[in-house]
């Protein structure tokens, strides 16, 4: 019989993830591993909300009216700008931390909308390239797998400084995870816990990230556009520094943005929530006279609606990335998997042990039988369909402000449900004119 | 030999000229520490680089020889894929990082994080290398003729080190090995291939105690 808790207090303080955790540590005697991203309660897009169209404001027709989707980057400096339809790209993840099956669907997905999909740690495999028909390539301090063939094969570059689930933190894949292909690629033993460098060995600091991004250039004839991606911190600061360093876009990872494997203190305790950093990475551009021109400006972090990435490009984003949403959408947390799941101490909805090797739905592991129950074109399917109801969800609201292109969407369209939220947007709360610290 | 005047040239433009070649010898002039020079190269040239150079010079290699009479800057032949890099006087830090194959050999000293992250290349230096050479180096080896500074190997993996000099405090993981007759030899073949008329005899090896390749609660104080 289930022990009868009706009646008993739960402590807010020592809550019973709390406890766990306090007794988890007692019995390893190390810190937990997980993947997933900030599970704490933070403020967010959901606490912001559309002013409409209204007397002084003119909607658009849903369905006989178009709103404008697309996003280019790069066309300053790049001979080949990367074009998306969609503004929504997907995030960087390696191979190693996903299977071959997943990259290849979040590969398919993305192509089938005409937008971006990201490499990762590891490097670029042929099935990615083959299946997505824009391919970003992330340039990480690891440099695991970085050869200049893979890097012309690229539709843009991406060097990544950090990401929002740990800024300042390098990467882990841990040994049960690394088969001889992924070893391979990393030019490292298998079954070791692999360590992904926090810095960039041959560069430090703006002024050599600025000749480093010529380099890349260089090698690759200026062809593609080079971004930056940054776990928001110091948000504002670092804009205005990739801007100085030469980049075509910046990429600004909330502390809700995603990761395979990284200390549970490190996900919940270090970045700054993903609404002031589409804001302060915002104004940097606009003080620049770079917002919604040369230099674009890609939010990742907590993206899971098309309210979500209406709400980011309103509050300055040109694109948003996903990450954690785009795996959902692929089948993590499946209640198909409940049994799996129960096997391995969780259950659908609660699961983020990505960075175990014994993902139930195929995604976050190299194990052959786990990785074939991901069919690869179904996968894409699903990806591809997600992202249209996001396009389609976050049209519905730009047409609602009166707007013909997404980009048209501006802060002065939203209101906020809190304080916290109207302070780090920088909109007023709803009711009142208030901006709490002031509008800049 | 075809000439490049870099008084005259842009860098991109001189960069496009060797790219696009594919075969040739080539004198790059006048490149007064310029960075990117020679970079992203693919075919079997032949580039000979008059002077001192910026950043990543090299960088990238495939294929191509190249040589550098000065100094060079941060990250000389970062991320070498293959080919041959030569710099006839010291280089900046970082030379070397990330590389994958080939051969970069450096006749004076090299600075600090000389072979960080290597992944397959040979480094010969002919003098000293700075703090925390061959940090996190994963494959290839590291030959030093003179000292090491302190940090040495810090958290290598399976990338070999001899150095013939005084090595400061090994970094963590980091220790010193048998020198078998097959490393014996392979240290005999790369200061041939560089030129450096050393005495293999008078090195010692330096490799991955590989303790640090699994989290465990008991390396916690390397941590």
């Amino acid at each position: 019989m289930p022990q009868d808790t009706s009646g008993l207090r739960e402590s807010y303080l020592y809550d019973r993830a709390t406890i766990r955790d306090i007794q988890r540590a007692a019995d390893e005697g190390i810190y937990r591993i997980r993947g997933f991203g900030a599970k704490r309660a933070l403020p967010h897009f959901d606490d912001l909300v559309f002013l409409g169209a209204s007397i002084s404001r003119y909607p658009l027709e849903g369905y006989r009216e178009s709103c404008g989707t697309d996003v280019t980057i790069g066309a300053d400096r790049a001979e080949r700008p990367l074009h998306l339809d969609i503004p929504i790209t997907i995030a960087g993840m390696s191979f190693g931390s996903l299977s071959a099956n997943a990259k290849e669907a979040l590969g398919r997905g993305a192509s089938a909308v005409g937008t971006s999909t990201t490499t990762g740690d590891g490097g670029m495999t042929a099935e990615e390239r083959r299946h997505s028909a824009k391919l970003i390539y992330q340039y990480l301090p690891s440099r695991y797998g970085m050869n200049p063939d893979d890097l012309r094969q690229a539709d843009a570059i991406e060097v990544v400084i950090g990401q929002g689930a740990k800024p300042g933190g390098g990467g882990m894949l841990l040994g049960q995870k690394i088969d001889a292909r992924v070893a391979e690629m990393r030019t490292l033993p298998t079954d070791i816990d692999q360590r992904s460098a926090c810095r960039h060995p041959d560069w430090t600091g703006p002024d050599d990230l600025e000749i480093k991004i010529r380099e890349l250039r260089e090698i690759t004839g200026w062809q593609v556009p080079v971004t930056v991606k940054v776990g928001a911190t110091r948000t504002y600061y670092d804009t205005l520094l990739a801007v100085k360093s030469g980049a075509d876009a910046i990429v600004v990872d909330g502390m809700q943005g995603g990761t395979g494997a990284t200390q549970d203190c490190f996900i919940e305790h270090v970045g700054i929530p993903t609404l002031p950093a589409v804001r302060l990475a915002a104004d940097a551009l606009r003080e620049l006279g770079l917002h919604r021109g040369a230099v674009k400006l890609i939010v990742s972090g907590g993206i899971r609606s098309g309210a979500d990435v209406a709400k980011a490009i309103a509050l300055g984003a040109d694109a948003v990335s996903l990450g954690t949403a785009a795996l959902i959408a692929l089948g993590d947390n499946s209640p198909d998997y409940a049994e799996d799941y129960a096997a391995l101490g969780s259950a659908p909805g609660f699961f983020d042990e990505w960075q175990g090797g014994r993902d139930p739905a195929g995604i976050t592991t190299q194990d052959p039988d786990l990785t074939a129950r991901l069919d690869p074109e179904l996968g894409g399917k699903r990806v591809a369909n997600y992202l249209r109801v996001l396009t389609l969800e976050a049209q519905t609201l730009a047409r609602a402000c009166g707007k013909s292109h997404v980009h048209n969407l501006e802060p002065e369209d939203l209101n906020a449900l809190t304080v916290e939220a109207a302070a780090m947007a920088r909109v007023p709360l709803a009711g009142t004119t208030w901006i709490p610290g002031g509008a800049l | 030999m075809i000439a490049i005047d870099l008084a005259t040239t842009a860098v991109r433009d001189a960069n496009r000229q060797l790219q696009s070649a594919a075969d040739g010898r080539f004198e790059m002039l006048n490149p007064r520490g310029a960075h990117a020079l020679a970079c992203g190269l693919s075919a079997p040239l032949d580039v000979h680089v008059a002077g001192h150079v910026g950043y990543y010079c090299g960088g990238m290699n495939q294929h191509a020889a190249i040589s550098v009479a000065g100094n060079a800057g941060v990250g000389v032949g970062e991320n070498m894929m293959s080919g041959r890099l030569h710099v006839r006087g010291d280089a900046s830090q970082s030379a070397g990082a990330t590389g994958h194959g080939g051969l970069l050999v450096i006749d004076g000293n090299a600075s600090a994080r000389c072979g960080i992250a290597m992944k397959g290349i040979d480094i010969v230096v002919g003098g000293s290398v700075g703090h925390n050479s061959a940090f996190m180096a994963q494959a290839g080896h590291l030959v030093v003729c003179g000292d090491a500074e302190d940090g040495l190997g810090d958290s290598i993996y399976e990338a070999v080190i001899f150095v013939a000099g005084a090595v400061g405090a090994l970094g963590a993981d980091c220790v010193e090995k048998e020198m078998t007759a097959d490393h014996l030899a392979r240290l005999t073949e790369l200061l041939a291939a560089a030129g450096l008329g050393q005495d293999p005899a008078r090195f010692r090896r330096y490799g991955s105690a590989r303790q640090l390749y699994n989290f465990k609660v008991d390396n916690l104080s390397a941590y």
